[in-house]
């Protein structure tokens, strides 16, 4: 059957290349957003093949889901929403420059990914793994060995939604134009089952592929449907407005388990390993709830207003 | 177990006609609401059928299980999709081809 697998590769490689060449030169842009939604998928069972689960999972729930969504969103608000518009391909220079370098920088990093060290520091990863406090080694390079770089990652989500919303308000209807009774009936019925399956992949980051990114991009895109639903955002309500600090809860835990570890005789986020299972799996839910929110407030696109004029908040 | 196996496998390949001729259907049919009908309706029993062969080769219950709610809950959201596509475009007033 190695000839089987090594067509499907063929054949997925192809496919990537094909749908990223349509998602940048394709005529219109809404086939371009549906053609990058596509490569991502593709491009989580490229993961897949790759035995890089928890990659392949992040990039379905984030590339391919919400930042579909996000593009979307984006092209809706876009002026002339059908029509393609005007950009000018027949700058004759362009593919003789921008050719030659692809092809150069393609090779440099071929030459880069080459040249690495064969088991990279998994070897250490798994030595180390014992003093980690989960079982899988990815939820422990992320939350415990490298958890500046997650620490930085999320203060990068927050300050995305802080300047979109400052920027301005929400100001178009949110729910889509012809309303089907099917759509408000499908979010009631599945926004638990969107809880369940995040809270699953959030559990299973411990000793398997999951945890907070996928588990946020989860419960965002539930929050997402609930919106396209009818619901309303009650981010900045009167009455759940304080409620927005979760918005800032995962980046506030993380700095304060980095700070707090001083405290007890210890570096710079570097947990007690007695501590650390637990405290993980507290960054893990405070994380969590973080991304899906702030991937939820970044899919309204402005801050929504204090007051909604009718109908009730959810 | 052998039985099974060859049981599931067979599933599987008797799930393929129906997403082929589903993207037939979407490649050749005429207007949006007929190429609808042909991807809600055909990939939908094609998927039902590759997720139960699946789920009979893996030999485990719970792995079924997941195979079979990952069917349910993309029969639900098809026929969401399917309905809000055309309730949209009728809005846009897109004709019914033939009429």
């Amino acid at each position: 059957m190695a000839w089987a697998t090594v067509a499907f590769d063929l054949l997925l490689a192809v496919g990537l290349g094909w749908l990223a060449w349509q998602s940048m030169h394709g005529t219109g842009l809404f086939r371009a957003v549906v053609s990058f939604m596509v490569f991502g998928l593709l491009m989580a069972l490229a993961w897949v093949r790759l035995d890089a689960p928890d990659i392949a999972l992040a990039e379905a729930a984030i590339g391919a889901g919400i930042t579909g969504a996000l593009l979307l969103s984006a092209l809706s608000r876009w002026p002339e929403a059908d029509g393609s518009p005007d950009v000018d391909r027949r700058r004759r220079w362009a593919p003789g420059f921008w050719m030659p370098t692809a092809i150069v920088l393609l090779s440099l990093l071929g030459l880069a990914a080459w040249r690495l060290p064969a088991p990279g520091l998994g070897v250490e990863t798994a030595a180390a793994l014992g003093l980690a406090g989960v079982d899988n080694p990815v939820t422990a390079v992320l939350l415990n060995f490298r958890a500046f770089d997650t620490l930085l990652e999320i203060g990068i989500l927050l300050l995305g939604a802080v300047v979109i919303w400052s920027l301005g308000t929400l100001s178009q209807p949110l729910a889509p134009t012809a309303p089907s009774p099917a759509l408000p009936a499908l979010g009631r019925l599945l926004f638990p089952a969107f809880v369940l399956a995040s809270t699953y992949l959030l559990w299973r980051g411990g000793h398997a592929p999951g945890g907070a990114f996928p588990a946020g991009a989860v419960l965002g895109a539930g929050g997402i449907l609930m919106l396209l639903a009818g619901a309303r955002p009650w981010l900045t309500s009167d009455e759940h407005g304080p409620w927005r600090w979760i918005l800032a809860l995962g980046l506030l835990a993380m700095l304060a388990a980095a700070v707090g570890v001083l405290a007890v005789g210890q570096d710079f986020f570097q947990y007690p390993p007695a501590l650390a299972g637990p405290l993980i799996l507290l960054l893990e839910l405070t994380a969590g709830l973080s991304i899906a929110l702030l991937l939820f407030a970044l899919y309204l696109g402005g801050q929504p207003p204090v007051r909604w004029d009718r109908g009730p908040t959810p | 177990m052998r039985v099974v196996e060859w049981f599931g496998g067979l599933l599987v390949l008797l799930g393929m006609p129906f997403f082929f001729s589903g993207t037939l259907g979407l490649l050749r049919f005429p207007d949006v609401y007929t190429r609808l009908h042909a991807l809600a309706k055909g990939d939908n029993v094609g998927l039902g059928l590759v997720c139960l062969g699946l789920g009979l080769q893996s030999g485990s219950l719970a792995m079924t299980l997941k195979l079979l709610l990952i069917w349910i809950l993309m029969l639900i959201a098809s026929a969401t999709g399917a309905g809000l596509i055309a309730r949209t475009a009728m809005v846009r007033g897109i004709k019914p081809w033939g009429l």
